[in-house]
């Protein structure tokens, strides 16, 4: 055993996504708040915007689902464990900085994984046919990924008071939902709209999800693919490098 | 003798603070190091720099042949910790922080299992097992915590404070187990500020001070060396002039205690010897007479406070 190999790290990685997965996500406030925020933010757009098909409603809800739930808890978990001194227990055990945040990012990524799972059931439920499930399912891997990757990068900043962080976190995800073409079809947007939208990872998802339940899309699903790659690699390297440089100022 | 902690120039500074201040030592396979320093000494920075928990800003240290820097990984899989601030995983129970630690070091599950139950039954908690650690005592956690850096059998154990403000039971505890790892190979390195403790288990103790390292010596060497003058405790069947006493030969100082008198002298035996003519002459009858040594507190008082302004 190479304890500081390559595939020695992944399995300690996996060790502390199950570490969080106990602790931090399989708890009733954080289900319940996985499976009903996204659902009350929909609903209120339901009753707001009735000229849009339900079809559309429910991309977006998936969208929402998998980003808030994604980033939900990540974000906080290094505050957290700096504050309760964990993390200087992880700091101190035979494991990387790069292989504690992939194990964060596990963490979050099946979380969002299976309450995504649980909103497609609901708009199947609901009467919608799925035209393209194997892509969506892969599209939900991809993102799910990304957006945990997003979540560990907002938890860059080095402070140990998890509001902070969840402040500064609403702060980046709301403006997010509201140009990645889930409330307003990308079609309608403004060009400025257009624009900041092209810069969401949120966009490319919706995007697909739209095309699996509607064979709608707006870019073509190879894009929509590529750049959710793009995107869940640089944010992955560039949570993994920004980490390693500010754990040592969390402790 | 092989040397499993080989520091030098080690250095760390915040902000404009130099918390610790090029220091060198080596620490030797076998022995229990005791790192001695008053309070923002640099004793935990130094340990958390040796543990890879923070980097140096300066100089290097090599934990069992592998630089902590350049092959952190490497150096860790052979050490465990004991920090100052308990940090098991408060929702888990003890059993799952046991085998999360023995996943984190690379454990088959059987034989962290086979460990899990080892430590628990050593550290007394097979009965509190499958309890969250939430509602552990502080000794209780501090007994998991000594259980948790010892899941993978490590060659050297790091602990900080491992008896600050514990219980008599789960001090005698621990001190217990350390000798018995010693005895077993585990090289050990302790940062207390309790000086007894240093003094029954130490082979070698470092003092820190102000950053910097003053002595490392074994603690009787220490003790030997700061010896300037000796003192006697004696205390007679009735009452007796604290003038009369100081008059004696070589006395340098006199000290009531209780109903003893501490007798600090230049010269021991002489002023034995004029105890006694000086007991017959007066008719008091001696109850104890001890010489008393300096002990590691004196030593380590003198060696700290020195040189203050």
């Amino acid at each position: 055993m190479n304890p500081s190999g390559f595939p020695e790290q992944v399995r300690r990685a996996w060790a502390i996504a199950k570490k969080d997965i106990r602790i931090y996500y399989i708890k009733g406030p954080v289900l319940i708040f996985g499976v009903f925020m996204p659902l009350f933010m929909f609903l209120a757009f339901l009753m707001g915007t009735r000229q849009l098909p339900l079809s559309f409603l429910i991309s977006g809800l998936v969208g929402m689902t998998l980003f808030f739930t994604a980033t939900a808890v990540s974000p906080a978990i290094f505050p957290w464990e700096g504050q309760a001194k964990t993390l200087e227990r992880l700091a101190s055990c035979p494991v990387t900085v790069e292989a504690i945040v992939f194990g964060d990012m596990i963490a979050s990524t099946l979380f969002g994984i299976g309450i995504t799972i649980i909103t497609v059931i609901i708009g199947l439920a609901l009467g919608l046919s799925l035209l393209h499930g194997i892509t969506l399912l892969f599209a939900i891997l991809l993102a799910a990924c990304c957006f945990s990757a997003i979540g560990m990068l907002l938890a860059v900043p080095p402070t140990n008071v998890p509001s902070n962080i969840m402040m500064l976190s609403s702060l980046i995800k709301f403006p997010l939902i509201f140009i990645s073409g889930i409330f307003v079809p990308l079609e309608q947007m403004p060009a400025w709209g257009l624009v900041l939208s092209v810069f969401s990872p949120l966009t490319y998802f919706t995007d697909i999800v739209r095309y699996s339940f509607t064979g709608i899309h707006f870019f073509a699903v190879w894009i929509d693919i590529a750049a959710l790659a793009v995107f869940t690699l640089v944010f992955t390297v560039g949570t993994m490098y920004l980490h390693k440089r500010t754990m040592p100022k969390r402790m | 003798m092989i040397t499993v902690i080989h520091a030098t120039d080690l250095t760390k500074i915040f902000g404009k603070s130099t918390a610790v201040d090029h220091i060198s030592f080596d620490v030797r396979q076998g022995e229990i190091f005791g790192f001695l320093g008053p309070n923002g000494a640099g004793k935990t920075t130094t340990t958390r720099m040796l543990t890879g928990v923070i980097p140096a800003d300066a100089g290097t240290a090599t934990i069992l042949g592998h630089d902590i820097r350049s092959e952190p990984v490497l150096a860790k899989q052979g050490f465990g910790v004991v920090p100052e601030t308990s940090n098991a995983y408060t929702d888990l129970t003890a059993w799952q922080n046991l085998m999360l630690m023995g996943e984190l070091y690379g454990l088959p599950r059987a034989r962290a299992e086979q460990r899990s139950s080892d430590l628990l039954g050593m550290v007394g908690l097979v009965e509190r097992k499958d309890q969250k650690v939430q509602a552990y005592s502080k000794g209780m956690k501090q007994r998991l915590i000594l259980a948790m850096a010892l899941i993978h059998e490590p060659e050297l154990l790091f602990l900080d404070e491992p008896t600050s403000g514990l219980d008599v039971q789960s001090t005698q505890m621990i001190l217990t187990l350390l000798r018995d790892l010693n005895k077993e190979g585990t090289t050990i390195f302790l940062t207390t500020h309790n000086m007894e403790e240093a003094n029954r288990l130490c082979h070698r103790v470092g003092i820190i001070r102000g950053g910097k390292i003053v002595a490392i010596d074994a603690p009787e060497k220490l003790k030997t060396a700061i010896d300037r003058v000796h003192k006697i405790e004696v205390s007679f069947d009735r009452e007796i002039s604290g003038d009369a006493l100081a008059g004696l030969s070589d006395v340098v100082g006199v000290n009531r205690t209780g109903d003893k008198w501490q007798i600090t002298t230049d010269n021991r035996d002489t002023t034995i010897r004029s105890l006694v003519t000086f007991s017959q002459q007066n008719n008091a009858t001696i109850v104890t007479l001890n010489t008393l040594a300096p002990s590691l507190d004196e030593a380590f008082l003198r060696l700290t406070q020195e040189e203050k302004p």
